[in-house]
Formats: structure tokens, sequence, C-alpha cells
């Protein structure tokens, strides 16, 4: 019994381990990896891929997936360049408006995701696959192919002031992760996610509008979608169809990594933050230990690999597919 | 040449089968009859090889064997034709048919199909089914399914040297009245191939066609029938015989129920499919049951109640007001609760907590502007925990590594908190030991005595006469009789079988 229960617990806490050991391997060959410059440095790139790890995650725990992060965020981040511009380009003037429309806007975009996926009965995999390739064509459509600047002091701070030598983005990623741990824990519809994941049957057995959580779900995750494209567009200070380019693995790979399982029903946005924080790692990791630059895509995906083996429970998986 | 001696087999609080002697001669055709619980599966398992046995010898031509998987026991003969969902619905007929004994037919790593559509074209010819072996299996009716399941075993024929023993479990339970009789005349001339082992719920089946038949109750032997000796009573007796205790249904605390008010009240109901022209009230602190054997449409009537299944005709009225469209949500709305019979699928989500699987179904009513309020919620579940002596180490503890018993607590208390008054129960005792079954009982007369009115289908039919107000006996998707059971005058066993079967 106490053999099952530490293992168990270990295996609860197993990414955070790995995220221990790494930041240790990395230390150890370049002390300068362990200073706040560096942290602040991580604890950036790893902002937007947070928000929409959080969003994706919400949809595996349903035991769904989402692969309309990277249109949807080349969409979300477009339109809100120009909607910022429009208002007067700038926070001061009504600019600050596009903040709350752009992830309205988001949500909109998840809520029609879902709705694909619920009401026409498509596979989650294959309806958001295409509508992240209706998003990515729209971006195009919008900026003909351009780069869309966004270059207001103010908005810009959100890199650009800093607090205890980390920006404000990195402030705003916490409270919306922090948001995303209140909807898991203490709503009914958090709740439901996990039901729908783990047993979808009984939910509908005990009364729980399963197509509604569904759609539900994906709203939530196009969201933090949008407030990725925010916290992106903030980082570079423009928006263009590309935007969006390489959150799909980031932000899948990192909720895995994490320990959600892909099968639905467990994990949670915590486990979100420390998949997202080891991909960081890894590959700030990779740049500061001198690495050259063309084996760190092939050595990310062998760590990650790595990463998954020692982080997830495949005990009492039967069939993987 | 096949025979079991003294077999025995023992699961965690369950003494499964108790020495059962068991043989079959070369072409022969055994009967295997029992209640729900009698062993019938277990004894099919150990003879096919999915359970080793932990006592006794299996002999086959005198010779002790031990099988450690299905597959060596079909390299000794012995084949089992499942009902017909064990073949793989997306691949050809003869796929299947060889499935798993491909190698024969590759040459140079590539399968010859040809070879293969030949092959399996001979099989087909041996049960008389005359389709094309590249057909998709789905596409097939369920009787051809059947058909090719048997000529799956039989492929056993050419690999297995010496005699072969073939299950047949349930293979009638899908069929028409004209494909029952093709298959048995088609089992009886395969008899020159094979012997028979035939499990069946339809008494009048196995009566025709067995030469002898096994009857078996608690887990072991208690007759052996030769062919046209005893008549289906005599047997029937022998497989529930044993007397039925008053106080372990609880029957003293059986109270008249109140005739006056209706709570459920279904006309003329049709579903798709057999189900036809049903018609049930059900009153405030009345248990009713619903009795047939598998199939018999007992399952799809309970699911109507809950809007799982939509009638395609008649009314369901609920508490003096019509509904049409009903879907579960409606149905939880309404006060309607459901235990189904498989707790891990539809009953309890394994993983979450205890207090979360209880206020599934309500959690509008533990929130407040869309936030839960938690401590509610556990303070609720740690009340019915204490009211039904649930054993788990807290409110908190994972459903999933509860006791069977003690989840089907948790799925009642679910509804009985959120103040259900109409309980549907189906198999409410299946996997439980006794102790935990009485528990089970307690909790139907405390719910009756407290005005819920409980459909129920039973797991045995002398579960279903102890606990019932009422009884409806279902026989082929219609209502073929209404029993009162009032304490003191309940119908017996015989009357009810009677109308099943």
């Amino acid at each position: 019994m106490t053999r099952h229960f530490s293992r168990k617990t270990l295996l609860k806490w197993a990414p955070l381990l790995v995220l221990l050991v790494l930041v240790v391997f990395f230390t150890a060959i370049n002390p300068a990896f362990f200073s706040l410059r560096n942290f602040a440095r991580i604890a950036i790139t790893s902002s937007p891929a947070l928000m929409v790890a959080i969003g994706v995650t919400f949809i595996i725990i349903m035991g769904s997936i989402d692969l309309s992060m990277e249109g949807a965020i080349s969409f979300s981040a477009v339109v809100f360049a120009f909607m910022f511009k429009f208002l007067g380009g700038t926070l001061d003037s009504w600019g600050w408006l596009a903040l709350p429309l752009i992830v309205l806007c988001g949500a909109v975009f998840g809520w029609v995701n879902g709705m694909i996926h619920v009401r026409l009965r498509i596979p989650s995999f294959m309806a958001s696959l295409a509508m992240g390739f209706v998003g990515t064509g729209a971006a195009i459509l919008l900026t003909g192919g351009n780069i869309v600047k966004v270059d207001d002091e103010l908005f810009r701070g959100l890199l650009t002031v800093r607090y205890f030598g980390f920006p404000i983005m990195v402030y705003v990623a916490v409270f919306f992760l922090l948001v995303g741990a209140f909807v898991q824990s203490y709503t009914p519809l958090g709740r439901n996610f996990y039901a729908v994941g783990g047993g979808e049957d009984l939910a509908h057995a005990s009364g729980v509008k399963v197509r509604r959580v569904r759609v539900m779900g994906f709203a939530i995750a196009g969201a933090y979608y949008a407030i990725a494209a925010i916290l992106a567009v903030g980082k570079i200070g423009q928006a263009e169809s590309v935007s969006g380019a390489n959150f799909m693995f980031i932000s899948i790979t990192s909720v895995v990594v994490g320990g959600v399982a892909l099968w639905g029903g467990t994990g949670g946005v915590w486990n979100a933050l420390v998949g997202v924080l080891i991909v960081s790692v890894i590959n700030n990791g990779m740049v500061v230990i001198g690495l050259p630059d063309f084996i760190q895509d092939g050595m990310l995906g062998l760590l990650v690999i790595i990463a998954v083996v020692l982080s997830t429970d495949r005990r009492s998986i039967q069939v993987v597919k | 040449m096949y025979e079991l001696k003294k077999v025995d087999k023992k699961f965690p609080g369950v003494h499964a089968l108790k020495a059962v002697d068991f043989h079959v001669n070369r072409g022969e055709i055994v009967g295997l009859v029992g209640e729900n619980g009698a062993g019938k599966s277990t004894l099919m398992k150990v003879i096919y090889g999915a359970y080793q046995p932990d006592g006794g010898q299996i002999m086959i031509d005198g010779k002790a064997v031990r099988f450690g998987n299905p597959r060596a026991a079909m390299e000794q003969g012995i084949g089992m034709v499942f009902q017909e969902q064990s073949l793989i619905a997306n691949l050809t007929v003869m796929e299947n048919i060889f499935l798993g004994y491909e190698s024969q037919f590759v040459r140079f790593g590539v399968i010859n199909w040809k070879a293969m559509a030949a092959a399996a074209t001979k099989q087909l010819a041996k049960v008389k089914l005359d389709i094309d072996p590249g057909l998709v299996t789905a596409e097939l009716s369920f009787a051809q399914r059947q058909l090719v399941e048997l000529a799956k075993v039989l492929t056993l024929e050419e690999r297995v040297q010496g005699n072969l023993v073939i299950l047949l479990d349930e293979p009638t339970s899908v069929l028409a009245k004209e494909e029952v009789d093709l298959l048995f005349k088609l089992v009886r001339e395969l008899t020159s191939r094979a012997s028979f082992i035939f499990v069946s719920h339809r008494m009048d089946e196995v009566m025709e066609l067995s030469d002898r038949i096994y009857v078996m109750k608690d887990g072991a032997v208690v007759d052996v029938v030769d062919r046209g000796l005893k008549t289906v009573e005599q047997i029937q007796h022998k497989m529930v015989g044993r007397n039925v205790d008053k106080e372990y249904y609880r029957e003293q605390r059986q109270k008249p129920f109140d005739a006056s008010q209706e709570l459920v009240k279904l006309a003329h109901v049709d579903l798709v499919g057999r189900v036809k022209d049903i018609n049930l009230t059900l009153h405030p602190g009345e248990v009713l049951c619903l009795v047939g054997t598998e199939g018999s449409g007992r399952e799809a009537i309970l699911r109507t109640i809950y809007g799982m299944r939509t009638p395609v005709g008649g009314t369901i009225t609920i508490k003096g007001q019509p509904v049409s469209g009903l879907s579960p949500q409606g149905a939880v709305a309404r006060g309607v609760g459901y235990v189904p019979r498989e707790r891990k699928i539809e009953g309890i989500v394994g993983g979450m907590t205890v207090y979360e699987n209880m206020t599934l179904s309500q959690m509008g009513r533990h929130s407040r502007g869309g936030v839960l309020r938690i401590a509610g919620e556990r303070a609720l579940a740690r009340e019915w925990i204490a009211r039904l002596s649930i054993k788990a180490s807290s409110e908190m503890a994972d459903c999933g590594n509860l006791s069977g018993g003690n989840q089907q607590k948790v799925v009642l208390a679910k509804w009985r908190s959120g103040g259900s008054d109409i309980m549907l129960l189906d198999h409410p005792t299946r996997g439980l030991d006794i102790g935990a079954k009485e528990d089970v009982y307690d909790m139907i007369r405390d719910m009756s005595e407290a005005g819920v009115g409980i459909v129920l289908v039973a797991d045995t039919l002398e579960e279903a006469i102890g606990l019932s107000h009422t009884i409806i006996v279902v026989k082929d998707g219609a209502i073929q009789k209404q029993f009162d059971c009032a304490v003191g005058a309940k119908p017996s066993l015989y009357d009810l079988l009677h109308y099943m079967i």
C-alpha cells in the first residue's frame, strides 16, 4: 500500500522534478543560466505559450484536441493590431477597448470551432485543424502579407516596464493563470470538463449538458489564444499572418510534458505551467550552453521525448493511438 | 473426451466454481443452464482458457492439460463462439476468420489474398453461408455474423489433431425464429465434426438441442439431465431451488404504496425496435419491477423514462404533466434519478472525488454566480457518507478506488441528496457481495418509506419478487402480465417464468 502511494505521489510531482533537474543540469554547465536576467528571458518566452497551453489544457481535459491555436493567434493578433490603430493607436485613447474586444473575438472564434465540432459532428482534431487554416487565411487576407506595426509606447510597456526584474506581460500571464486555475477548480464548468473527460456517457446520464460544455470549452480556449496574441504582439511590437507560428508544437508538447493525459480527465493548468517551463527551459538552456543552432531543433525533440517518458504515467495505458 | 474433474475457482469474496465435474463426449451437444451469477460464464471461461482453475483438473482424452490462455486452448481444439460482437466490424469476413492466423497465406512477407479468399470460402461452406469473403463484416446481418463466428472456430478443424469442442454462448439471443432453426440444424449436422456446449437463457431451445443438460446453481452443478427425462419446470426448480428468505429482502418493511397519486405514467409507448405499446404507472412509495430475459426490452423501458431513448409513439406523463422530447437533463430536472448497470461507465467518474461525484448532477444548486461553494458540497458529502455508512477515507477519496458496493452507495447518494423522487435502478446489486446487497435492499426500503417511486430491473427473479410491490413481465418488447406483489401474496418464480419464456 505504501509503495503504491509513493508511486502515485512521485508521478504527481514528476514533471516538477524534471523541471528542477533541467535547471540544475543547465546551471552546472553554465552558471549564467541561474540568473534573474535569464529567468526573466525564460518568463517572457513562456508567457504567450502559457496562455495557449492553458487554453488547450481545458480541451484536452475533456478528451478532445484543439489544433486551431496558430490560426487563432495570427487572426487575433492581426485583428487586434488593426482595431488598436482604428481606435486611436494608443492605450491613452479608446485604444484600450481593443483589449477586451479581441478577447471576446477570440472567444467567438473558439465558439465557432466548438459548434463545428459538436453540431456538425466533426472530430475535434479535424474541425480545429481546419479552423486554424481559416484563421491563418483570414490573417493573410487582412494584412495582404504585410506586417502591421504596433508601436504605442504604453502598450509596449508590457515588455519594457519591469517590476522586480520581470516585465508586465509576465504578471499578466500569471493573472490569467490564476483565472484559469479558478475556472478549473471553482466553477461548475471546470468540474464538467473533468466529468466529460472522465466519462462522457456518465456525465450525460447525470444530466450534464455535454455538448454545451464542449462548446464552452472551445470558447474559453479561444479567449486564451487571444490573450496569447496580445502578449505576442506586445513582445515583438508587430502583428502579421505568421504571429501564431510554432505555438502548436510548444503548447501541446508542454501540456503533455506537464502530465495532462491526452485521453482526458486528469491534469490541469498547473501541469500546463510546469510543462511550458520545461519546454522553455530546454529551449533557453540550449542557447545558454552554446549548442549550435542547427542541432537545437533535433535536441528539443529528443529532450521532449525524454521529458514525456519521465513525467507521465503510461503504465495504465493499454492502447496508444 | 473433454472432462473437468473437481474444478474450483475463487475470486476475492466469491467462490465461483465449487468442485465442478463436467464432461463432453464425442459428437455430443451439452446444454448449460443456470441463473445469472450461478457460475456459467466462469465455467465457460475455464473451458476456453480465459481463466485458470485454482483446483481440479482439465482432461482431454484422459490426459491432464493446462491452458495459459485462450489460444493455447484453441490449439487443443477448444473454440468459443462469442455473441456476434467479437468480430471486428471494419475488417472483411476473411480477415476476421483468419485473424491471428494469417501467416499461412504469407509468401515473402506479402499476404496472398486470393488464397485467403479461397480458404475462407471453404470455411463458409461448412456453415452453408454463401457470401463473398471480401465483404466488410459490418454489412452482414446478425445471423450471418453468428455463422461467420462459427466458421472462424471451425478453422480449428484443419489446424488441430483430434476432436473439437465448441462453446456456443447465447448464440440465439439476436436471431429470429427461422434463423434459430437453421442454426440448430447446422449444429446437429456439425456433430460429426465437433462436440458442442450450448449456453442459453431460453430453456425451450436448450431442451430442444441438447443431448444432456448441466444445471448450475451457486457455483455448483446441481443436476445433470438426459434428453427428455425432465420437464422445463423440473429443471427450473433445480435452477432456482433455494428457499427465498423473507428477511433477506426486507419484506417486513414493505408498506402499501400511495395509489392515489401518479409519479410516472407511460401510455401506449412505442420505441424504435421491438418495444411496442408499453403501459405502466408508478406511484409514490411503490417498487415496480420490470422482469424479462436479457434483451426483452426492460432496459429500453427504463431508459425511456430517463429520456435516453425517445419514444416514437404514445405519451409519457411525469407528476401529472405530459412531457415530450424528454432528455436526461429534462428528466433530472423533474426529479428522476438513474442508477445504471455499468457503474464504471455510467455510474461514477473514476478519478473524481466522492463529493465531486455526488454533486455532478446538481452543480447548479451548489454554485452561486457561476462559482462553486465547495465547502457546502463537502459538508453534503460528509453527511451522506455517514448516513449510508459509505466506507471511504473521506469525501476527498477517489471514487474509482472504492469497492463496488460503496460506489453504488455514492451513486444513490448522488440522486437522493439532489432530492430525486423517481429512481430508476438497473441491476443495482450486480457484482456486489451479500452484505453490500443487503445494504442496497435497506436503502430501497428507506426510499419507499420516504415516498420515492422506484422502477427496478433486478439481478435475479427472487430479488424482483422479494423487493417489489408490482411486477411487470416483459417479453420480446411487449408487456405480458402485471402481478400484484403485496406481502404474503407474492407470485412464485414459476408464475413469472411461465410468462418470460
